[in-house]
């Protein structure tokens, strides 16, 4: 793997962390599984864009993006809360509603971002070399992500939520909404993931409505490769796993992807095929480890 | 002060598997009352309780809670003024959380949660005092995850969980149940000390008639969704085993045969 390709893989890590990050607090903190976020990435990537292309400071889309990913999660969690539909459904509702929804924001399949301001030529600005404005924006957008929502956990609010998804009888006996915390929880989760989308989109010069598709296996797959190899301990900690799992998924995948076996390399089309064995080495690694340490 | 207004509750009404659980309730719950309640099981005891906690509606009838009408208000809003120890000592406590993000919890039944922080540094030291109180060692590990604790130590955290702020009524449903004789022996001292302490208004449902008796100023029977026995002060304290089982069978006839045997 060249240079070049390793600071894409890191790069590409750390925008998706956010994503990540969103996926951790719903699947392992609300204990709620949400599809939503694979329409709700594009979503996040079309508002920006069309924001952009309308005269808006780059900046300023991506909060445009970040509440339109917000209200997504919100009516994920409102059939659910509030009108009794499984979680998983739920989500897959709102996810191919999305799919129309983006074709309507961006009045058509895709937005190209080209000689348009975005949000890193105020870093290339300062006289950072292109390559690495990426991996400053990316990088900087990921930890302060992390450090807030360790810290939003660590409020009345935020423990409110940490207890929901572990103990709902007993949050409402001490006179929590639980629908409240689930809605605002998935809400937000869902407000990340379209920053995460949003930024994406500014990275690679345009916004597609098909950016989404395994978002949500992307995601699970850096979550579940970030809590064996990072541990899960505190939650700041667990945080932060989900955040290096994603650098590590994506690392991974582009070593898979420039492997070379004497005739074989794989294609851009085994992604998919190379995530599930990821996946499924992350889940059986603690199981296979400690077999291995009772011998 | 909290009353029952001729509360129904019917479960799966229309089907095959109807059940008639609350018939016609009426009770006056006045201010400090310690009730015991008792009755064979599916009687009715844990459906009043859920009742009152408002896990679901009645059908008919009116609830109210120091003259409040809260016939409607879901379970969460209820919980200002009642508080809940469950029979699952795992229900009553977070296992990821640690003890004091656990009491800090429940340090805000009723209350707005904000972005404050969730454990407060002057909270600590009122942690600490309620913990030593129980004499568990508890007060020195704050920090430990409330999973690492035993079933006995939990309903113990959880007793002090549902009195940290002072509830209208304390709804105890079987919270000895699980444990083993010993710690429910513990705990039910506990329960009586803290009742006592802060003048708790309290329903405790149990199946040991001992404890029945010897526990509280106030007892009610319970059989078949109905309330059909129901003592207080010198009349309780005068009552016997025997009496309660005599008292079961005059009303119900000798069709309870069984359900005396089980109460005995």
């Amino acid at each position: 793997m060249t240079l070049y390709a390793a600071i894409g893989a890191v790069e590409q890590g750390l925008v998706y962390g956010i994503m990540v990050i969103g996926v951790y607090l719903t699947f392992r903190i609300l204990d709620f599984p949400d599809l939503t976020v694979d329409g709700s990435l594009p979503l996040g990537a079309a508002i920006s864009a069309v924001a952009i292309t309308s005269g808006y400071n780059p900046y300023l889309s991506l909060v445009f993006a970040a509440m339109g990913g917000f209200l997504a999660g919100v009516v994920t969690a409102v059939l659910n809360t509030k009108f009794k539909i499984l979680h998983l459904l739920a989500s897959i509702l709102t996810m191919i509603a999305l799919y129309s929804i983006n074709i309507r924001i961006m009045s058509g399949p895709n937005i190209a971002l080209l000689g348009v301001d975005t949000v890193f030529d105020a870093v290339t600005a300062l006289g950072v070399p292109a390559y690495y404005s990426g991996l400053i924006v990316f990088g900087l957008f990921a930890v302060c992500t992390v450090l807030l929502i360790v810290w939003f956990l660590s409020t009345e609010l935020g423990q409110a939520m940490l207890a929901t998804g572990d103990n709902p009888q007993m949050v409402t006996s001490l006179g929590v909404n639980t629908h409240t915390i689930i809605i605002l929880g998935v809400g937000i989760s869902n407000g990340l993931v379209a920053l995460s989308g949003a930024l994406v989109a500014q990275n690679q010069g345009a916004a597609d409505v098909g950016m989404g598709i395994g978002t949500i296996v992307a995601g699970l797959a850096s979550v579940i490769i970030g809590e064996t190899v990072f541990g899960s301990k505190s939650i700041a900690r667990a945080f932060t796993a989900a955040l290096l799992g994603s650098i590590v998924y994506r690392l991974a995948i582009a070593l898979a992807l420039g492997l070379e076996i004497g005739g074989f390399s794989f294609n851009p089309s085994d992604l998919n095929l190379i995530t599930a064995i990821l996946v499924i080495s992350a889940l059986i690694a603690p199981n296979l480890k400690n077999r291995l340490m009772q011998r | 002060m909290i009353t029952l207004d001729s509360c129904q509750k019917y479960f799966h009404k229309g089907s095959v598997n109807e059940v008639f659980a609350l018939n016609d309730i009426n009770l006056q719950i006045e201010e400090g009352d310690f009730i015991t309640v008792i009755g064979s099981n599916g009687a009715g005891k844990s459906t009043l309780l859920n009742c009152i906690a408002g896990c679901f509606f009645p059908d008919t009838g009116k609830i109210t809670v120091n003259n409040r009408d809260v016939t409607r208000w879901p379970e969460y809003k209820r919980a200002k003024y009642i508080s809940r120890v469950f029979q699952d000592p795992l229900l009553g406590t977070c296992p990821s959380a640690t003890i004091e993000q656990n009491l800090a919890l429940a340090i805000k039944r009723g209350k707005k949660r904000g972005l404050g922080r969730g454990v407060k540094a002057k909270d600590r030291e009122l942690f600490k005092s309620r913990l030593k109180h129980l004499g568990l060692g508890l007060e020195e590990r704050l920090l430990d995850k409330v999973g690492l604790l035993s079933g006995g130590q939990r309903q113990a955290l959880t007793m002090l969980m549902a009195t940290m702020i002072r509830p209208e009524v304390l709804l105890l449903d079987e919270h000895i149940a699980a444990l083993d004789p010993k710690t429910a022996n513990q705990i039910l001292m506990l329960t009586r000390d803290i009742v006592k302490e802060q003048g708790l208004t309290s329903m405790m449902i149990t199946h040991n008639m001992k404890h029945a008796i010897g526990f509280g100023n106030r007892l009610i029977m319970f059989h078949q969704g109905r309330i059909i026995f129901d003592v207080r002060d010198q009349e309780k304290a005068a009552l016997t085993v025997e009496d309660l089982v005599q008292k079961f069978y005059k009303s119900q006839g000798e069709e309870l045969a069984m359900d005396s045997m089980l109460l005995a």
